[in-house]
């Protein structure tokens, strides 16, 4: 059955935009995987001493960052290359609160989904670590996270991306990582995922009037491994809102639904060679 | 003459003010009283004595004690009341009677140009005198920095070739104490391990003990807090200054050099020593540092830690360049122009006639 | 085989010549500085903004300016529209030059460039989640393709050479790639929907650090429409230029049509991105005034001022409209993606960015470079056909 020039255009264009224009559904959020670490980090106990960022800085081999403080101190304005963690301060005149900075170790990490070759990826215990040898330092990792946590090293000819990895190398060990180990008030401590949420659980209902009864990190994002519990709003201590779904599920329905698969692409491909040979065979418009 | 009584608490302080046990303060009192007093022989080189004169204003113990009943001192040229060949016969009878036993302590440099000249006593060079007496001690201690490394005289450009006791007398273990002047406690405290235990402290590639040299000013300075939290006294006489506050900008070597003045005093008056009184420390141990980097010339830290100020919670970090906005500006400006003007001359080149 | 595509000729070193390449040159210095010395010296992009001047404008926008081969392609050998084939090659050089590019400054963005070899091999370590992995890979096979589809020019050209076996090698590869060529095309056709789409898409990963008014599902759909449009843009502006600058006859009726296809797309692309923003509660976003609010109504007012030029067949048949028609055109586009990858993307207010003078002195070279190329192809071979214009009308 001869098909007209229109219909085909139709079919083909058509197809393609309805592929890409299928409506987004959810899909079902990733849970933590069984030997999940993480990190509960309590902001009514720390006292901003700073001992964690000198012994991060230290336990990983890091140089001084030293940028914001004419060269003479270990003291980061932010995660940086030289800083998988920093200690800030929230005050407003009325309420203030130290805040530690660091890695989320998200359930479903924006960085691992961006990462073409796997370079980020959710490794043992469910921590998002780096394999340098896949890295091509394209940094769609920094634009994916929600939280600005991987750092690119700008001043090197060879550079790589930097974050935390929750002393990974220490707990092959057996050891705890440096922050948590060095702490002196408990401020930051480490433990499985689950008990780390029935402690920041049990803390909640404990003292109602003192902490904001959510504990950040639960289902934030798609759920952290890095959790926080605050006597401040979370958004002051820069922990944005984010709903229960993870951006990054959110774009791979769209991307799949678009795909699906191969199954797309190769039959838009088949449609596109049978009306090219029949354009072909019958003849076109006279030049 | 003394009581026993007194001898034991004199013992007590001299142990105490270098950290000795109470059982090695038991052994020294001991070993005094049994008269077994350790020969002490005191070389004098390229000095200007100022570590004998720290020592003399020592009280717990006082040098007199320390001279009539702890030590034998068997040689000394500024204490000795004897002089010429009666002082050179002495010393070497003591160091015939107490061959392989006797403390040699050394103050001043060495120099070692033209044949070592520059500094003779009694006819012979100070390289002589020091191997010929250095090698038959038991131990020796090189007390102040000339003694150490060269101190003072090997200061640029060096005209004698001074250096210290552990470039000389190779092959026997040197206690080094640095200081320009040390603190005469650190020599107390050695001295009196090696007369009562026989044995050294634990020293470091320098030789110096890591009792009194293991830390930098800097990691147990009484301004530290001040350098913590960015406050500095900016010139002399200033606020800042007057406050107290740190001195790291006027050139203080702290961070440099290994001491322990911050926390064992000068003459046993609190904030006896340069920083106390206001003036950074000179570095006044080290050779790198001490008559060779200008005194108010700052340093680089080892081992930064972070000060007592916080990032806040969105620190604004990035810049606009004003020239690259006006470059961007200049040439997107110039394409849309050009492209404009382009336009219009393609109009004019569109006639009627060329378009049948 | 394209009868009355001919080279161009005449001089290689004319004025214009020589200063694109001192503007390329100096981007070459710059160049081997970045490589040397990393890319925190010579670029002013950071931490909040770790996509600056050359992936927004030398990979993004610069490969949907090099949509015309595609564009035209759907033309010819889809929509079977045989009449616009002369259009083809030169639409092709242009899209060939144009990823080309793109690939030169992505090399140059990313930080780890000697592993880029990695990304088509290593299968086995694909991430099928990773948008960037299909973006990559469909640039990198249609740069490929593009080259393809314009090697019969190359090949003509060395058929008539005096060197032997260069003609013996040409004469026997080119009925082989002809013999090819439409699934080839065919190619040429799904892998641009395919990425060009998912530079789109690209974005969505940034979720709330993503300004609500670009913020969509719709964005694969919206840059599809506006990079097809674009390539019509493009092929128009470049034909345009090629014969007003080699002093030759345009194809005005050709043009005229061709540029009709700008039209329903520019259209469907305004409708689809108000009905997106109003359907999704933005609407008081777009009129808030605000740089985001400001940067959308530019973008949407550059697609409709394009589209009003070319209504009605008395606008299309005069020249200098076409040409700024066209260019309004590429200007929204570029805007949009602009806006899209930089002015959208919200790091937090205590980020700041700007392209450094390095940057843009780079970007300006490698497009020096990139026109230094394309005149010295038309010139040397068969890509354009282009009647010479009557005597009377030399100036």
């Amino acid at each position: 059955m001869p098909i007209s020039r229109r219909t085909a255009l139709k079919v083909v264009l058509g197809g393609a935009a309805a592929a890409v224009a299928t409506p987004v559904t959810a899909s079902t959020p990733i849970a933590a995987p069984a030997d999940a670490v993480g990190l509960l980090y309590d902001t009514t106990k720390c006292i901003g001493c700073k001992a964690c960022v000198s012994a991060c800085r230290e336990a990983n081999g890091l140089e001084p960052d030293t940028t914001w403080s004419e060269g003479r101190y270990h003291a980061p304005l932010d995660l940086s290359a030289r800083a998988k963690t920093v200690v800030k301060l929230y005050d407003d005149g009325a309420r203030s609160s130290f805040v530690k900075a660091q890695c989320m170790h998200c359930l479903d990490p924006a960085c691992a989904n961006a990462c073409m070759l796997g370079a980020f990826k959710k490794r043992e215990y469910g921590i998002v670590s780096y394999d340098v040898t896949y890295c091509i330092g394209c940094r769609y990792c920094e634009v994916a996270c929600p939280y600005g946590v991987p750092k690119f090293e700008w001043a090197k000819a060879a550079p790589r991306m930097v974050k935390c990895e929750l002393c990974n190398h220490r707990l092959a060990q057996g050891r705890q990582p440096a922050c948590t180990e060095v702490c002196p008030r408990q401020a930051v401590i480490f433990g499985r995922r689950e008990d780390l949420l029935r402690e920041a659980r049990s803390r909640l209902a404990a003292y109602p009037n003192i902490y904001v009864q959510k504990i950040y990190g639960e289902t934030d994002g798609g759920g952290t491994q890095c959790l926080y519990i605050s006597h401040v709003p979370f958004d002051k201590i820069g922990l944005p809102a984010l709903g229960e779904e993870s951006t990054a599920s959110l774009q791979r329905t769209i991307q799949h639904s678009i795909y699906k698969g191969f199954a797309a692409p190769v039959a838009l491909y088949g449609l596109l060679g049978a009306v090219m040979l029949r354009n072909r065979r019958g003849g076109g418009e006279p030049s | 003459m003394v009581s026993r009584r007194e001898f034991v608490r004199l013992c007590t302080m001299a142990g105490a003010a270098v950290g000795l046990s109470a059982t090695a303060v038991s052994q020294i009192v001991e070993a005094a009283a049994k008269g077994l007093k350790p020969s002490l022989v005191w070389l004098h080189f390229q000095e200007c004595t100022g570590c004998t004169e720290s020592l003399l204003r020592t009280s717990h113990p006082g040098i007199a004690d320390v001279i009539l009943d702890l030590v034998s001192l068997d040689y000394h040229e500024t204490l000795f009341a004897a002089a010429g060949h009666q002082a050179e016969a002495a010393l070497q009878d003591t160091i015939r009677k107490n061959a392989g036993k006797y403390i040699c302590v050394v103050e001043g440099a060495i120099p070692t140009k033209d044949g070592g000249i520059y500094c003779q006593v009694g006819g012979r060079t100070a390289v002589d005198i020091l191997n010929d007496v250095g090698s038959k001690a038991g131990a020796v201690i090189a007390i102040g920095s000339c003694a150490s490394w060269g101190g003072i005289p090997s200061a640029e450009p060096n005209p004698t070739g001074a250096t210290g006791v552990p470039m000389i007398l190779k092959g026997k273990p040197v206690v080094t104490l640095p200081g320009c002047p040390p603190n005469p406690y650190n020599f107390l405290g050695v001295a009196l391990q090696y007369a009562t235990l026989g044995t050294l402290p634990k020293l470091d590639e320098l030789g110096r003990p890591a009792f009194a040299y293991g830390r930098t000013i800097h990691e147990h300075c009484p301004r530290r807090a001040h350098f913590d939290a960015g406050r500095f006294a900016e010139k002399f006489g200033d606020e800042g200054h007057r406050e107290g506050y740190c001195l790291y900008k006027l050139g203080c070597k702290g961070p440099m050099t290994h001491a322990n003045c911050s926390t064992l005093a000068f003459g046993e008056v609190v904030d006896c020593w340069p920083i106390g009184i206001g003036h950074p420390c000179v570095g006044c141990t080290e050779q790198a540092v001490a008559f060779r980097i200008p005194m108010h010339t700052t340093v680089p830290i080892d081992r930064p830690t972070p000060p007592d100020t916080y990032p806040p919670v969105h620190a604004a970090q990035g810049s606009i360049s004003p020239v690259a906005t006006a470059v961007a500006g200049i040439i997107g400006g110039a394409v849309i122009g050009a492209g404009y003007v382009a336009s219009r001359r393609i109009d004019d080149k569109d006639t009627p006639e060329a378009r049948e | 085989m394209m009868p009355d595509a001919r080279p161009v000729g005449g001089p290689i070193l004319t004025r214009p010549f020589r200063v694109l390449l001192a503007l390329f040159s100096i981007a070459a210095v710059l160049i081997v500085f970045r490589l040397a010395t990393g890319l925190g010296r010579i670029t002013a992009m950071n931490d909040g903004y770790p996509w600056g001047l050359w992936i927004a404008f030398d990979v993004v926008t610069g490969t949907a300016l090099a949509c015309g081969g595609y564009a035209v392609a759907l033309l010819v050998y889809v929509l079977n529209k045989g009449r616009y084939h002369p259009l083809v090659r030169p639409a092709v050089l242009t899209s060939a030059l144009g990823y080309t590019l793109a690939g030169v400054g992505v090399a140059l963005d990313i930080g780890r460039w000697w592993n880029i070899w990695r990304v088509p091999l290593f299968v086995w370590r694909w991430n099928l989640n990773s948008v960037l992995l299909e973006v990559a890979l469909c640039i990198m096979a249609y740069t490929f393709v593009l080259w393809i589809e314009l090697s019969p020019a190359f090949l003509e050209r060395a058929e008539r050479t005096s060197v032997a076996w260069l003609k013996r090698v040409a004469a026997r590869t080119r009925p082989m790639i002809e013999k090819a060529l439409l699934w080839v095309i065919a190619l040429g056709i799904l892998l641009p929907t395919m990425h060009q789409s998912s530079l789109g898409a690209l974005m969505l990963i940034a979720g709330p650090r993503l300004h609500p008014l670009w913020n969509t599902g719709w964005l694969p759909l919206l840059f599809l429409l506006s990079c097809t449009a674009m390539g019509y843009a493009v092929v128009v502006f470049e034909a345009t230029l090629s014969s007003w600058l080699f002093r030759r006859e345009p194809e005005r009726r050709m043009l005229a049509d061709l540029s009709q296809a700008i039209v329903p797309l520019g259209t469907a692309y305004v409708a689809l991105r108000l009905l997106d923003i109003a359907g999704r509660g933005q609407l008081p976003a777009l009129f808030a005034f605000d740089l985001y609010s400001v940067m959308t109504l530019v973008e949407l007012a550059l697609v409709v001022a394009a589209v009003g030029l070319l209504l009605g067949d008395a606008r299309r048949q005069r020249l200098g409209n076409l040409f700024r028609a066209a260019m309004l055109f590429m200007l929204a586009g570029s805007v949009y993606r602009f806006d899209t990858y930089l002015v959208a993307f919200r790091p937090g207010a205590h980020w700041s960015y700007f392209p450094s003078v390095g940057e843009i002195l780079v970007t300006v070279g490698l497009v020096a470079g990139e026109l230094m190329a394309f005149v010295l192809i038309v010139k040397l071979f068969p890509i354009l056909t282009l009647e010479k214009r009557h005597a009377a009308y030399h100036h």
